[in-house]
């Protein structure tokens, strides 16, 4: 943390129930180093203890502190002050969109973990389907083994739902399933998997994509959705051909 | 406490809403907007087909306002709209089968970059014509 001090105005989205919505401001004083979610906390610690808003983690692992700040989705445990704002300036924080609102900043996401179901999607899967990626690290060239059997690894998607709240499309298509549940089955893969095909393959599924590519803009986890999509159309134009032909 | 079923959206409006969007957002809002300027200039141009049943006549004379400046300047984006939502179609086709798809932002300059030319390259031969 350093020593430099800012003056920030929070502006707040609230609503409770059938309450209409408002914002309710705050000026804090912050450390430009500090994250969002330490504004917000303050603010229901010394401002305000109605205030409802998730976190859990403090390090983009739970996935649970997604919201939109200045318009944009953030994971708020991880989004630097100084990255949102400046001295003197205004943090705009509302909840996602696409979800129902159940109070303040907190959102029902059961649309995501349902269609997460639907897809069967894990929390491991094996390195060479869900290898290291990022900046600095690139996919292993060849898979390390763990005598004969291939090393497991935890999927980067957290599941925090900013992709489907990016979404333009996902805002009038209730029941498509979303960035993060296609990511989810393209990680699984249709060859392995070929009873996803059906699930992927229609009106509410990969076809309702717009290739708006807002999701992988916000994805704070490197999943990169919108490639993800696009690789599970091309696995799906791959699959109808082989049965057309199967069935020929 | 009672909480609503329904989504934190406003619907189409967030299809147009540019706060917050980047460069492939821009590329949907443009698309979409190209889409709907497309489809009521169709509905135009049958409009101006229907002259053609009215005789020659009725048709001269739409011709004839169809030169003012403004029917122009209405030309020009439906060469613009028509450009962009042509090419910009291809790019996701070929996003679709899984090409370029970490180029689509250059892609999409490039599609933009096209569409400029082509309006360029329209604009003075609509100017010289007339």
């Amino acid at each position: 943390m350093s020593e430099e001090k800012w003056t920030v105005k929070f502006v707040i989205f609230r609503k409770k129930g059938d309450q209409p919505a408002r914002y309710d401001s705050y000026v804090l004083e912050v450390d430009p180093e500090e994250y969002v979610i330490d504004g917000v906390e303050r603010i229901w610690a010394f401002h305000d203890r109605s205030l409802i808003f998730a976190h859990a983690c403090h390090h983009s692992t739970c996935g649970a502190c997604g919201m939109r700040v200045n318009d944009v989705e953030k994971l708020t445990c991880i989004t630097k002050i100084r990255d949102v704002t400046t001295n003197g300036g205004t943090l705009k924080i509302e909840p996602m969109r696409n979800f129902p609102i159940i109070g303040d900043l907190v959102v029902d996401m059961t649309r995501m973990y349902a269609a997460m179901d639907r897809v069967h999607a894990k929390a491991v899967h094996p390195l060479s389907a869900a290898p290291l990626e990022g900046e600095d690290i690139r996919p292993p060239r060849d898979v390390p083994r763990n005598n004969g059997n291939e090393y497991l690894r935890l999927a980067d998607c957290i599941e925090c739902g900013l992709c489907i709240s990016a979404c333009p499309v996902a805002g009038t298509a209730e029941n498509y399933l979303g960035p993060a549940v296609l990511a989810a089955a393209q990680l699984q893969g249709l060859k392995h998997n070929p009873d996803l095909l059906d699930v992927v393959d229609c009106a509410d599924g990969l076809w309702r994509c717009h290739s708006a590519y807002e999701c992988t803009a916000v994805c704070p986890s490197n999943v990169d959705p919108g490639w993800r999509i696009m690789d599970l159309r091309r696995q799906v134009v791959g699959e109808r051909l082989k049965r057309w032909f199967v069935k020929a | 406490m009672e909480t609503s079923k329904k989504p934190n959206t406003r619907g189409i409006l967030d299809w147009f809403d540019p706060r917050g969007r980047n460069v492939g957002g821009w590329g949907f809002i443009i698309n979409r907007l190209s889409a709907i300027g497309l489809t009521v200039y169709l509905y135009l141009h049958l409009y101006m087909l229907g002259k053609l049943a009215q005789g020659p006549e009725a048709f001269d004379a739409f011709i004839e306002t169809a030169k003012q400046p403004a029917i122009m300047f209405g030309e020009m984006l439906v060469i613009i709209a028509g450009l962009y939502h042509g090419f910009n179609g291809l790019r996701i086709a070929l996003n679709s089968f899984g090409i370029a798809v970490p180029a689509q932002r250059q892609l999409l300059y490039g599609v933009v970059g096209i569409t400029l030319i082509g309006t360029v390259v329209f604009g003075v031969r609509m100017l010289t014509t007339h």
